[in-house]
């Protein structure tokens, strides 16, 4: 089994650290050549910076063909944007890859002095909580019925009472976060991904 | 499933301000000094920008003293992109950076490019919950920055010059102290600490994990895709174009290139493409012709 971790821009150097741990054979995906593999890993990162150097690399045709036929992908923050089947108060040439079927917002949660932390029940994961950190995350508004959702927080947007808002959804072999597992060495997840390929 | 059990959510914690700089890894920041500089430098392809009323070429041709920016047009700014908005305040001037704090700029810069406003004393940046990038000329300096908080590092270079010198200078003694220290015994950890005078439990994680414990980026007088190639190959983790954009001829063909080549670092394929006609870069300073060295600044 090899992983490509999407490296045009981001935290992609974070992914690879976690797969090496877990023994899994990696390669940093910046051209269509390097896209021989069993699922894709699309970091945390700026969204627009991405998607502009998917169309200029020649990759997003070629990976959208791979995800529609099905290949494995799990993305966080930026990866679930790009992965989302929708976008709100996105750029609007922003290019998305889809794969899960999920509405986004960018940077829903604000600003960065919006970031936040916080510990994180996920279903299917044992051995305690997960230490999530949100970084001017997406929002997951909607979620079609065919998409489950492994986690959510309870967040109170500007004033108005809490709700819970999805954070971690599954589709098929489709994995994604809106927080960042690989900022601390979370590997749960990402063992989560690699079990339906 | 539902998360049942309520945690408080944490904000202005050191993950979340040092997690920012690390999802800017392997991009560039672009200094724009308007509302239009900023959507240029979005549609190129920057991971963010920094908001300024002169760039640093002007400011060191106009002379004075340098500010903070004025609040109206980060809003414009903040109003204009998506992307994170940064912005500078005077070394030691934590009363620019409560103000940026509330506009909540997205990074503070605590910058040498702007006049001093304190001369022994940087900013407690633990103070504060949006995280702060600092100057660093050298592995020390880099040190007690963080040591009072701050988050991301840049080399300094020396800005406004188009001259890369500066910055290959600093970034090459940063990571080559780096090197070595992880080659000393736990007693020689005690001198470098005294030698390079930084906290002792810094150098001693420097020493064990072959790095800064937040990401090095590399800034001041960089002008071309080759210039950033260079920086990157030798270990920055992203690139700030200052000057180097908006006083060249084409900037929104510069500014993609530059990203362009800050992805692709290592392909001189990809170099070579995006270098071709990009039209007469920023004039650029010799060192010994400047007057004003921005990089003594700070301590």
């Amino acid at each position: 089994m090899k992983i490509g971790i999407l490296a045009l821009q981001g935290d992609f150097s974070n992914h690879m650290a976690i797969l090496e741990k877990l023994s899994v054979e990696t390669i940093l995906v910046k051209t269509p050549e390097d896209l021989d593999v069993d699922g894709i890993i699309i970091p945390g990162g700026e969204s627009t910076t991405i998607s502009m150097l998917l169309e200029s690399s020649g990759l997003y045709g070629p990976l959208e063909v791979l995800l529609k036929g099905g290949m494995a992908a799990f993305g966080t923050c930026a990866g679930m944007i790009l992965l989302a089947d929708s976008v709100v108060d996105g750029r609007s040439d922003q290019v998305s890859l889809g794969g899960i079927d999920i509405v986004v917002r960018r940077n829903g949660f604000g600003r960065q002095v919006a970031s936040f932390e916080t510990n994180l029940d996920v279903s299917g994961i044992t051995g305690g909580t997960v230490r999530a950190v949100f970084i001017r995350a997406p929002v997951v508004e909607k979620v079609s019925a065919a998409v489950e959702v492994l986690a959510s927080v309870n967040y109170s947007f500007s004033g108005l009472a809490s709700r819970p808002v999805p954070v971690i959804c599954r589709q098929g072999k489709v994995l994604v976060s809106s927080f960042h597992p690989e900022l601390v060495g979370e590997d749960r997840l990402h063992k989560l991904f690699l079990e339906r390929i | 499933m539902e998360n049942a059990e309520i945690t408080p959510n944490l904000t202005g914690g050191t993950l979340v301000k040092r997690g920012l700089a690390e999802m800017l890894r392997g991009g560039v920041i672009m200094d724009v000094v308007n509302a239009e500089q900023a959507k240029i430098a979005e549609d190129a392809g920057a991971v963010a920008v920094m908001a300024l009323e002169r760039v640093p070429a002007d400011i060191r041709r106009d002379g004075g003293v340098a500010r903070m920016t004025d609040p109206v047009l980060i809003e414009e700014i903040q109003k204009t992109v998506t992307i994170p908005v940064m912005a500078k305040v005077r070394i030691g001037h934590f009363a620019e950076a409560q103000i940026l704090q509330e506009l909540q700029v997205d990074y503070i810069d605590e910058s040498e490019v702007l006049t001093p406003a304190d001369e022994a004393h940087h900013i407690d940046k633990w103070k504060f919950s949006v995280p702060f990038v600092c100057g660093a000329t050298n592995l020390g300096e880099a040190l007690r920055r963080i040591s009072e908080g701050a988050a991301m590092i840049r080399s300094k270079g020396e800005a406004g010059t188009g001259n890369v010198v500066e910055a290959v200078r600093h970034l090459r003694s940063i990571i080559g102290d780096i090197r070595k220290i992880t080659q000393a015994d736990s007693a020689e950890i005690y001198a470098w600490a005294k030698n390079i005078q930084a906290p002792i439990e810094l150098v001693r994680e420097v020493a064990e994990v072959g790095k800064l414990p937040v990401p090095l980026f590399c800034a001041g007088g960089l002008a071309t895709p080759a210039d950033a190639s260079l920086v990157m190959q030798l270990g920055a983790e992203a690139v700030f174009v200052g000057s180097g954009i908006f006083k060249s001829s084409d900037p929104g063909k510069r500014a993609r290139a530059i990203v362009e080549a800050t992805t692709h670092f290592s392909d001189p394929a990809t170099l070579l493409k995006v270098s071709r006609n990009l039209g007469p870069a920023m004039v650029g300073i010799e060192m010994d012709d400047i007057e004003i060295r921005l990089a003594d600044r700070g301590w």
